[in-house]
């Protein structure tokens, strides 16, 4: 099998789920409880959270733990939606975001709030110009993904910083889902990005989890009240068997970083060169470093993005049409139709996705079984 | 720059006429004990200085553990050389170089024990003077309060320089007043009141009471870390608990509840005088500071101190809270002390205690229980641990977690 789906969500690595199983029996104490059960518990969680922390260059009390990306963005967006009300309603966002924050912002709107959907170009980048040309008194937060899911493009955040800086009250959040582990830390971490959305299954880690980060000093309203857990935040008894399992797959991930993208990138680079030399292959991807190194949008003009993937399933090789979450609906990809990319073009996109444990021999094999496909499709399609 | 070696000056410990051997030879033990991580280092103890040849360690980690050992007042990272002058110059100009900063005055300073030298103390002084005159630019002298003083010795082994001073933790080298027993609640004052007790010399052995259930295995683990925070003045702590819990129930059961808090304390007092006798201690320290809770009134005080003549002393006595607090924030255990579990001075507290209890009325009291028993029983139940610096008890499982993770 050659699993080249890996945005969509991946494998748990092993050693993930050996944490998983060990704290699910051997610290299955609520860490709110008081007695020695719960002290044990509650030490795993904060580890885990300093682990974390110090990972990505932040402190313990930067982080939030949470079900996973949709509920990262889904708190951020409603989150300062409900807790800046009294500054403004108006809030800006990318027309490439991923549904989590597309659809809050849609929510929103039904209850009054005024959004603003910045553009992206043919490429799928904003142009920051257009983000200040947005922005009013009244703006309470800018939401702009990193890497986008469906072509990878990277999108100017330290343009978008610069532009915040004089708009110290906006909170600026960054779904950085797609880009942990791609060696993209550093433009994360730029010090005017206020909030961070991760999600642990698309990095090894279990499903069901991830986290947030929050600038100190931030304010975030919560969504889930109750029981008063993440600092009376988000509340919830914690998913500590999968918050330690996503602190460990966090750091095997980044452990040997710089190698690891520099793999991804070159299995890229070899199959974007490959399939770029065909006459009827449009690349959404560019293979330069605007683009995230782990992700090759492309299609074969004529063929629906579904048939590709079914022909690259008779090969054992699974990939998907650009976004898994909006692939089953038959729609057209969001982004794509962004970028104004033609309907019968857009419709034949499919999207291969790399992480750490993909290989140069995947790459080989993939292209065998491309050009067959490609072959065959020629046949019907000339 | 690659230093060779610090040269430590001796604190007070030179002002004490023929006792100066026993205490040199005691601030030796104790900087072997506090330097024990660095193997390769050779120390020698001299008559007026203390040499720790580093031998390639690390000196910014020798200099941090240096620090914190009572009875030096103060150090300097140097460098050997031979007896080269080229050497000489180039590694003054190299220090110089390192240290300067713009507007920066300085000036030599040559002593020598070596009188053959080709060179005395005057010429050395303007030779070097001139030459890192030449070499660095904007550097001025200054003989009276330079910033910079390049200190540069002439020895029959080799000619040492050093050009940096730093303030040792003053005090007398821990152990050499003598051993007293520091009533360790867990509060804010008593770590102070034990880091005060061993700058003067004394070798503390921690008496810290539990009484569980009320009081729980993280207030003892709160304790013991505490301790591992004030081990490093003094290489290590004997940590002692006493178990409180039938004495604490006794009293609440027999006596009236506004001399709870004294009768308590009488007893805390008398147990911490027989564990003092069984360890040959010489006085009792504690963190009481007058007027700051009911237990710490001048009448509290008479009537708690009644059950020895034994020393107590209180190091904290007349300081502010926040005087105290500074302090703990200089010896890190502040966030610790802060830490909100309840300890056993607060189970059981009356909500009006008897801030001028009467001597007489707790004698009476404190007959309704039966003192020896209890304490015989108490003294029984003791444990006691050696506790070193960097131990940590409040976050157990380390090594399951660390595998986990």
């Amino acid at each position: 099998m050659i699993y080249f789906d890996n945005s969509a969500t991946t494998a748990a690595a092993p050693e993930v789920l050996t944490t998983y199983q060990t704290v699910s029996q051997a610290f299955f104490g609520n860490p709110s409880s008081l007695h020695a059960l719960g002290n044990k518990a509650d030490n795993l969680l904060q580890q885990s959270r300093q682990q974390i922390a110090q990972l990505i260059q932040a402190q313990p009390e930067e982080i939030y733990f949470t079900s996973g990306g949709t509920e990262g963005d889904n708190w951020v967006v409603k989150g300062t939606a409900i807790e800046k009300r009294q500054f403004g309603k108006h809030l800006i966002t990318t027309e490439i975001e991923h549904p989590a924050v597309k659809n809050s912002m849609a929510q929103l709107e039904q209850l009054g709030y005024e959004v603003t959907y910045l553009p992206v170009d043919k490429h799928g980048f904003i142009d920051p110009a257009d983000l200040k040309a947005a922005l009013r008194s009244d703006t309470i937060l800018v939401s702009i993904m990193a890497v986008n899911n469906e072509v990878g493009s990277i999108q100017p955040l330290k343009e978008v910083a610069d532009i915040l800086a004089d708009y110290p009250r906006v909170h600026f959040h960054v779904d950085a889902v797609q880009s942990i582990g791609k060696g993209l830390l550093p433009m994360l971490r730029l010090p005017r990005i206020d909030f961070l959305t991760f999600s642990a299954h698309k990095f090894h880690g279990p499903r069901g989890t991830g986290f947030i980060y929050v600038r100190h000093g931030r304010q975030l309203a919560p969504l889930m009240t109750g029981g008063g857990q993440e600092n009376n935040w988000r509340s919830g008894t914690e998913n500590l068997p999968a918050i330690a399992g996503m602190a460990k797959a966090l750091r095997l991930l980044l452990t040997d970083e710089p190698a690891k993208v520099q793999q991804q990138q070159a299995i890229k680079t070899k199959i974007y060169q490959h399939v770029a030399q065909k006459a009827k292959v449009t690349i959404f991807s560019e293979n330069t470093a605007k683009f995230a190194p782990h992700i090759l949008c492309f299609g074969i003009r004529g063929v629906r993005g579904e048939t590709i993937v079914h022909a690259f399933e008779e090969h054992d090789i699974y990939l998907s049409t650009t976004s898994a979450c909006s692939s089953k609906k038959g729609t057209i990809s969001g982004t794509l139709a962004a970028m104004h990319v033609p309907d019968d073009i857009a419709t034949s996109a499919v999207r291969v996705s790399l992480d750490e444990n993909n290989t140069m021999a995947e790459a080989e094999a993939f292209m065998t079984a491309f050009d067959k496909i490609y072959a065959r499709f020629e046949l019907i399609n000339s | 720059m690659e230093y060779t070696e610090i040269m430590v000056r001796y604190g007070e410990l030179s002002t004490k006429g023929k006792n100066r051997r026993s205490f040199i030879d005691r601030l030796f033990g104790n900087v072997t004990k506090a330097l024990h991580r660095f193997p390769a280092l050779e120390i020698h103890a001299r008559r007026d200085r203390l040499h720790v040849v580093l031998h390639g360690e690390d000196s910014a980690a020798v200099m941090t553990r240096l620090g914190q050992v009572f009875g030096i007042q103060n150090f300097s990272p140097s460098i050997r050389v031979e007896r080269d002058m080229d050497q000489v110059r180039q590694t003054a100009i190299a220090m110089i170089k390192e240290q300067y900063q713009p507007g920066d005055t300085f000036k030599v300073n040559t002593r020598r024990s070596d009188h053959a030298f080709e060179l005395d103390t005057n010429e050395m002084n303007t030779e070097l003077g001139g030459v890192i005159l030449d070499n660095i630019p904007g550097l001025t002298v200054r003989v009276h309060k330079p910033e910079i003083t390049l200190r540069v010795e002439v020895r029959l082994d080799g000619i040492y320089l050093s050009s940096r001073t730093i303030k040792g933790a003053g005090g007398l080298p821990v152990g050499t007043a003598g051993r007293g027993m520091l009533m360790l609640s867990g509060g804010i004052d008593s770590p102070v009141a034990g880091y005060l007790a061993m700058k003067r010399g004394v070798a503390i052995q921690m008496v810290h009471f539990f009484s569980p259930p009320y009081t729980s295995t993280k207030a003892l683990a709160k304790a013991k870390e505490l301790t591992s925070k004030l081990a490093p003045y003094a290489g290590s702590i004997q940590f002692i608990e006493v178990p409180f819990t039938h004495i604490q129930e006794t009293i609440k059961n027999k006596v009236p509840e506004a001399y709870l808090m004294t009768v308590q304390r009488r007893l805390m007092l008398r147990l911490t005088d027989k564990i003092r006798e069984m360890h040959h201690g010489l006085a009792i320290f504690n963190g009481e500071a007058l007027g700051q809770v009911a237990s710490q009134t001048m009448e509290s005080m008479v009537a708690i101190n009644d059950v020895t003549t034994t020393p107590i002393l209180r190091p904290v006595v007349s300081m502010d809270k926040n005087e105290i607090i500074k302090i703990a924030e200089d010896i890190d255990t502040f966030n610790l002390s802060i830490m909100p579990f309840e300890d056993c001075c607060t189970i059981f507290a009356p909500p009006a205690p008897k801030t001028r209890p009467n001597l007489e009325k707790t004698r009476v009291y404190e007959q309704l229980i039966d003192v020896e028993g209890l304490m015989a029983e108490a003294i029984a139940g003791i444990k006691m641990t050696e506790i070193k610096a960097d131990e940590e008890f409040l976050a157990q499982d380390q090594s399951e977690i660390a595998s986990l993770l």
